[in-house]
């Protein structure tokens, strides 16, 4: 029994594959439509994840500054960072001891040496220690921030209010549009794919005509052509892989991994496009499989 | 009652969604090992008769019974348990152009998940019953329309059918090479598979002097026992 079911298996594949090149001028229609649509959506999914990719560094360097009072001890200091531990939401935050700030600002500027190399001391120094906090949730800030500046000999607090609020909204509507086209992209792949080898089936309704009269079952007739469908996936998704693998790296290095500025930096191409890669062979090897499949339920009397 | 036949058609009535009316009340039985042809002018029936046989159409009345097996109330999804004891034969052959001879004799026993050696024996006895076993690696094209007819033979009898439905099998055929068909069919027939032709050949009828069914309007005129029939030709 399982050496049947072996035997019939391996038969289907064998078939499966010698149809695609028996009817190659067909497989070829089938191939170029898989490959041209995969390339569109490769090129959609690669401007869509640097988008976000983008977006999301944008989000993630967005930072809470609490600055404190200018008579704050070192030892309420410590109690403070306690205090900002317990606050909700909070993936990280430093410390800038305003000495530090003092010293790093005399090194920068010659102006800000003459300034201030009076003030030598903690009491002395006009600057504000400050603290530096990472939300973990972008949309959480405007709480985060209301939380800290309740805390004690915490002076004021600052998360460029408005503005943050206003692009993160931004943010979400560009990424839900992108997801938006992606998916719809891939539907639309689907079906234009499936389509394609629907017409192709359509010439080879002699063949499944006289399957069934030989005896052949509605599964013995559809697993060679939903194989069939899966070589079709395959083979159309080798050069949208290709393009998409070669074709990204290039374009990281020719513009050097950012576009227009350094702040926007594109998606380092390892192992970005071999994820891309494995998705766009899943939905070759899918819809190839489904094209086929809906293909010849239509030729089969169920 | 007495034994069952084989084959039993018992008041079966079918009408096409056109309105035509194609079989009117016919009863019919075959017996296991009979060679039985079906005559009669166009559009008497004949077609939709074995169609039903081989379970292509379904009767709107009646019950057709082949083996033990009511045919009509098989679903459309289980028809192909009746295919694998049933082998049609047609007049367009319907062989695949791209397989080679013995590829298209194998195809009907691969779906079955038979080991290659038995395929290739069995392919190549039935090759040999209808004289083709040198023309296996050629392709349907290559060869004449009585080796193409041939070849749809031995795909038919490969699998050992009980029953071999031949549809004006010598239709496109020359008159020698029509009888080559039917001394093949004789000798298929002589091995115990029973046979239903339909033709339109009264010479072939003629000649073979086998039990003679004569449709006309859907309706059995004449069922002539074996060797009864003598077309009355001018």
């Amino acid at each position: 029994m399982f050496m049947k079911v072996f035997r019939i298996f391996g038969r289907n594949i064998r078939d499966a594959f010698k149809s695609v090149f028996r009817n190659f001028s067909l497989s070829l229609a089938s191939i170029a439509c898989i490959i041209i649509t995969l390339i569109v959506v490769s090129i959609a999914m690669i401007l869509s994840f640097n988008v976000n990719n983008f977006t999301d560094k944008v989000e993630k360097e967005m930072t809470i500054v609490a600055f404190l009072d200018r008579d704050v001890t070192l030892e309420r200091i410590e109690e403070i960072k306690d205090e900002i531990n317990i606050v909700n939401y909070i993936e990280n935050f430093s410390f800038q001891d305003k000495m530090e700030i003092s010293e790093s600002m005399m090194e920068s500027s010659t102006d800000y040496r003459m300034f201030l190399e009076k003030y030598t001391t903690r009491e002395t120094n006009p600057l504000l220690d400050t603290f530096h906090i990472k939300v973990t949730d972008i949309n959480k800030i405007e709480e985060v921030a209301n939380e800290l500046s309740k805390i004690e000999n915490v002076n004021s607090v600052k998360y460029g209010e408005g503005m943050v609020e206003q692009l993160v909204k931004t943010f979400d509507v560009v990424k839900n549009i992108s997801y938006g086209v992606v998916i719809a992209l891939v539907i639309v792949t689907a079906f234009l794919i499936s389509n394609t080898i629907k017409i192709t089936i359509f010439s080879r309704k002699r063949e499944i005509e006289i399957m069934r009269l030989v005896g052949a079952s509605n599964l013995n007739i559809k697993i060679p052509f939903i194989f069939e469908g899966l070589f079709l996936g395959v083979l159309g998704s080798v050069v949208p892989i290709l393009v998409t693998i070669i074709g990204y790296d290039a374009l990281y290095k020719q513009f050097n991994g950012q576009v227009i500025s350094p702040f926007i930096q594109l998606k380092v191409p390892l192992p970005f496009t071999y994820n891309i890669s494995i998705v766009l062979l899943c939905i070759g090897v899918v819809v190839g499989m489904y094209g086929s499949w809906r293909a010849v339920r239509k030729y089969l009397k169920i | 009652m007495s034994q069952m036949s084989f084959i039993e058609i018992d008041k079966v009535k079918k009408t096409y969604k056109t309105g035509v009316t194609a079989i009117h009340d016919l009863s019919l039985n075959i017996e296991k090992g009979e060679f039985v042809f079906i005559i009669g002018p166009t559009g008497c029936g004949k077609s939709t008769l074995i169609k039903m046989l081989y379970r292509e159409e379904k009767p709107d009345k009646g019950t057709i019974t082949i083996g033990g097996i009511n045919v009509c109330k098989l679903r459309n999804g289980k028809v192909y348990k009746v295919r694998r004891k049933i082998a049609v034969v047609f007049q367009d052959f319907k062989l695949l152009n791209k397989l080679t001879v013995y590829e298209n004799v194998a195809f009907a026993l691969e779906i079955f998940g038979l080991p290659n050696s038995e395929i290739h024996a069995k392919v190549l006895k039935s090759l040999e019953l209808v004289g083709l076993k040198s023309k296996a690696k050629s392709y349907p094209n290559q060869l004449s329309g009585g080796e193409q007819q041939r070849v749809a033979i031995a795909r038919a009898i490969v699998n050992e059918p009980r029953l071999l439905i031949c549809d004006e099998p010598t239709g496109n055929l020359d008159e020698n090479t029509s009888m080559e068909i039917m001394k093949v069919l004789e000798s298929i027939s002589s091995m115990g598979t029973t046979i239903i032709m339909v033709t339109h050949d009264t010479d072939i009828v003629n000649k073979l002097k086998k039990r003679t069914i004569l449709l006309d309007s859907g309706r059995i005129v004449k069922d002539y026992k074996e060797g009864e029939y003598v077309h009355e030709s001018i």
